[in-house]
């Protein structure tokens, strides 16, 4: 686009490539902040920060930021910057340009040891404050005599203290500081709590009833899936995909399925898109069928989460008669789908849709219209469009603040460019929105469904694939839209059978930093409420 | 922890030592119209123990989502009497250790299970709690939660059905059924277990195999 090739041309010293809607920038760390900057502010803003991925090139580290405008959103720039020092890297911090970056960068420190200027807050994001080692670096050693399982727990002055480093002319200042003052009331979430969806654990300031301050701890679940994919070859690396998240996890597989093919340039038969995106949409009701179901349940009614995984079974049935799996489906594959749909499989879902239709009715008269649930939700845990676009705050958070990030609308994928549906949003973005959106969006994704269900088309249910799949060198980038928000693959590749760097963004992340910043200010009883309001998944952040 | 070839007992009239007194009083009992059975005290509680299980709810991935239809109306727990999940271990009986175990997690474990009253008991749901199941090749997962704690029952599944845990759920009652309640064997010394040599440890007969920390 023009707009965008006289914004980059503002940059000489930089190498610009372009293909197709991706661009991709590379500068030198040393005007990597002035470049990030110019692009958040300049005439095109690209205010949405996708992902921070964290590089290691053999000789060099580095970090690609993928960035994204909210007015033209299906234009990526992919800003890299690379350092050769290998003992003490040091890139500057964009976390006063995009507040997401905050976590991201906290990330790449951890599994790499960059440091970043002027960056606040320097922890370890997952790994505990004492391991050994950065466990995305190329020569880390995974003997487990070096880190061994830890038999006492993480000493809370480490959770506490805030490592943080910057150039001060031209000498470099390390400080530490603390992250509660003296005195202060703490209250601790988790991480083994029945309601924080998962094993967060949540360090809370209070001030009487009033939340003064929130910091999330990760980590209790990480799983180092990102290492575990360099040893893996493609269809391996699905299995992985589908336990993240593994309420969205049909629909995350097909993220990682449209990359390699993609890569390959595979032609998928038509009948597999159809298949995959009914598959797809289905996962999503059931997604936001539990999401429902544990926020009602957050707030008390335990009726709601009862008739929510009801529902939800119905499902589940459909999934294990065409897929043979419940919770995992296991069902899309590099070129298709597994196996052909059953013989049942049209039948059970068009009784499906009538039957949800019916329910949903339900569901509002029993909880929307509550009176007590309604004053529980309205006016609570207000996230502004901006804020929501510079948390990267996707999916139907997002929306639910008048963003409109609906990756089937920006890059339609699978059959969704066959289909008429529109994209729920609302403007307010309380907490009543985030809830109501997602039983409009279980409305949505039953009329994309409809128009599917009687018009698969025969043929191939999968394209043929060699027995090793081997990706041609070069960078893959691919987003879908998740339950709960964008959900990107980066693949490197050198042209094995193995990839060179897989990253995967997790839309979960950025909910729990909107919890962080829409939790101040409102009462302690309310913050499992609205955690279930974002309706964030742990193990999909920790990964 | 071995169990094999459980059945469960009647009451046998020779395990009454002093019959004649008994069935004296019996007689005399039933006479005066009284409806009278006679059993063992273990019996008894146990019976009302295995049907009355508090589990906690502990689950750390996608297990736990199961564990959630477990509990919900079609699978359904409640007609076995093990619905009233607490969320304080001082008041379970029993950990379903739903979902992977990782590092930093396995001090958290290890601490929920020092405080549970006794009996307690453990179940490892799903690969990943068995061995480590599809991340057992990953730096950060620990192989199995019996490195950490005692486990009880096993059930294989990546996640295991809902039925396979009701399954797993009656092996534990069965479990229960046949141990004596007033001489429960001691609980291994876990100070020791989660040493770093590898060794067996012997309680009041059971046996238990501890592997020992890599």
């Amino acid at each position: 686009m023009k707009v965008i090739d006289e914004l980059l041309a503002q940059f000489p010293y930089a190498d610009v490539e372009s293909k197709g809607k991706s661009y991709s920038v590379v500068v030198p760390p040393k005007k990597l902040h002035e470049t990030a900057f110019k692009l958040r502010n300049g005439i095109l803003a690209f205010d949405f920060l996708m992902d921070i991925v964290g590089m290691d090139y053999g000789d060099s580290l580095g970090t690609i930021y993928n960035l994204s405008c909210t007015q033209f959103p299906s234009y990526v720039i992919a800003l890299k910057t690379e350092t050769d020092d290998r003992k003490d890297p040091l890139i500057p911090s964009v976390s006063d340009i995009w507040e997401s970056a905050n976590l991201y960068e906290r990330e790449v420190h951890d599994f790499l040891g960059i440091r970043f200027l002027n960056n606040p807050d320097m922890r370890r994001l997952f790994l505990r404050q004492d391991w050994k080692g950065y466990p995305l670096r190329k020569e880390y050693d995974a003997n487990p005599e070096i880190n061994p399982v830890p038999l006492i727990n993480e000493n809370l002055d480490d959770m506490e203290s805030l490592p943080s480093i910057n150039i001060t002319a031209g000498e470099k200042v390390e400080k530490l500081h603390k992250l509660f003052e003296e005195g202060e009331y703490i209250v601790n979430f988790g991480p083994q709590h029945p309601a924080t969806h998962g094993v967060l654990h949540l360090r809370v300031s209070l001030d009487g009833e009033i939340i003064k301050k929130v910091d999330p701890n990760f980590g209790y679940i990480h799983r180092g899936i990102e290492k575990m994919t360099e040893s893996y070859t493609y269809p391996q690396i699905l299995h992985l995909i589908d336990r993240m998240d593994y309420l969205s996890g049909t629909i995350h597989r097909h993220a990682m399925c449209l990359a390699v093919e993609k890569g390959l340039e595979m032609e998928v038969p038509l009948r597999a898109h159809y298949i995959r995106t009914i598959i797809d949409e289905l996962t999503r009701i059931a997604s936001h069928l539990l999401g429902w179901g544990c926020m009602a349940m957050d707030m008390g009614s335990i009726t709601a989460f009862v008739y929510g995984m009801r529902d939800r079974e119905k499902i589940m049935d459909i999934f294990e008669e065409t897929c043979g799996g419940r919770l995992m489906a296991n069902y899309h594959v590099i070129g298709g789908v597994m196996n052909d749909i059953h013989p049942n499989f049209q039948r059970n879902v068009k009784n499906f849709i009538p039957y949800m239709r019916k329910m949903l009715k339900e569901h509002h008269l029993l909880f929307t219209g509550n009176p007590i649930a309604r004053g529980r939700m309205e006016g609570i845990g207000y996230l502004s469009k901006e804020m929501a676009i510079s948390l990267g705050a996707s999916g139907p958070t997002g929306r639910a603040s008048g963003w409109s990030n609906d990756v089937r609308k920006i890059e339609p994928y699978a059959a969704y460019r066959l289909v008429d549906f529109k994209e729920m949003l609302r403007s307010d973005g309380m907490t009543f929105d985030r809830y109501i959106i997602r039983l409009d969006e279980i409305e949505e994704s039953l009329k994309i469904i409809e128009q599917l269900i009687d018009n698969i088309p025969g043929g191939a249910y999968a394209a043929k694939t060699k027995a090793i799949i081997r990706l041609p060198e070069g960078e893959y980038f691919q987003r879908v839209e998740g339950a709960r928000g964008e959900f990107d693959v980066y693949i490197n590749s050198k042209g094995d059978k193995y990839p060179y760097r897989v990253k995967f963004r997790s839309p979960s992340l950025t909910l729990v930093s909107a919890l962080k910043a829409i939790a101040v200010g409102s009462k302690v009883a309310d913050l499992i409420m609205l955690g279930g309001s974002l309706d964030y998944v742990v193990p999909c952040i920790d990964r | 922890m071995e169990v094999k070839d459980i059945f469960i007992r009647d009451m046998k009239y020779e395990d009454f030592k002093e019959n004649e007194y008994l069935e004296g009083y019996l007689k005399e009992l039933r006479a005066n119209g009284v409806n009278i059975a006679v059993a063992k005290l273990d019996d008894l509680i146990n019976w009302g123990r295995s049907n009355s299980v508090w589990p906690l709810t502990f689950a750390t991935s996608c297990c736990g989502i199961e564990f959630m239809c477990l509990g919900a109306a079609r699978y359904d727990f409640a007609r076995f009497g093990w619905e009233v999940t607490r969320n304080s271990p001082r008041q379970a009986d029993v950990v379903f250790c739903c979902g992977t175990i990782v590092h930093k997690m396995a001090p958290v474990l290890k601490r929920l299970y020092d405080q549970m009253a006794e009996p307690k008991y453990v179940m490892a749901f799903g690969s990943c709690a068995i061995a480590g199941g599809p991340f057992n090749k990953s730096y950060h997962t620990v192989l199995g939660v019996n490195k950490i704690i005692p486990v009880d029952v096993y059930v294989p599944g990546c996640p295991p059905r809902p039925d396979a845990m009701i399954y797993g759920m009656m092996q534990l009652a069965r479990k229960i059924k046949i141990q004596e309640f007033f001489r429960l064997p001691k609980q291994p010394d876990l100070s020791c277990h989660c040493g770093l040599d590898s060794q067996t440890v012997e309680s009041n007969g059971e046996t238990l195999e501890k592997g020992g920390l890599q």
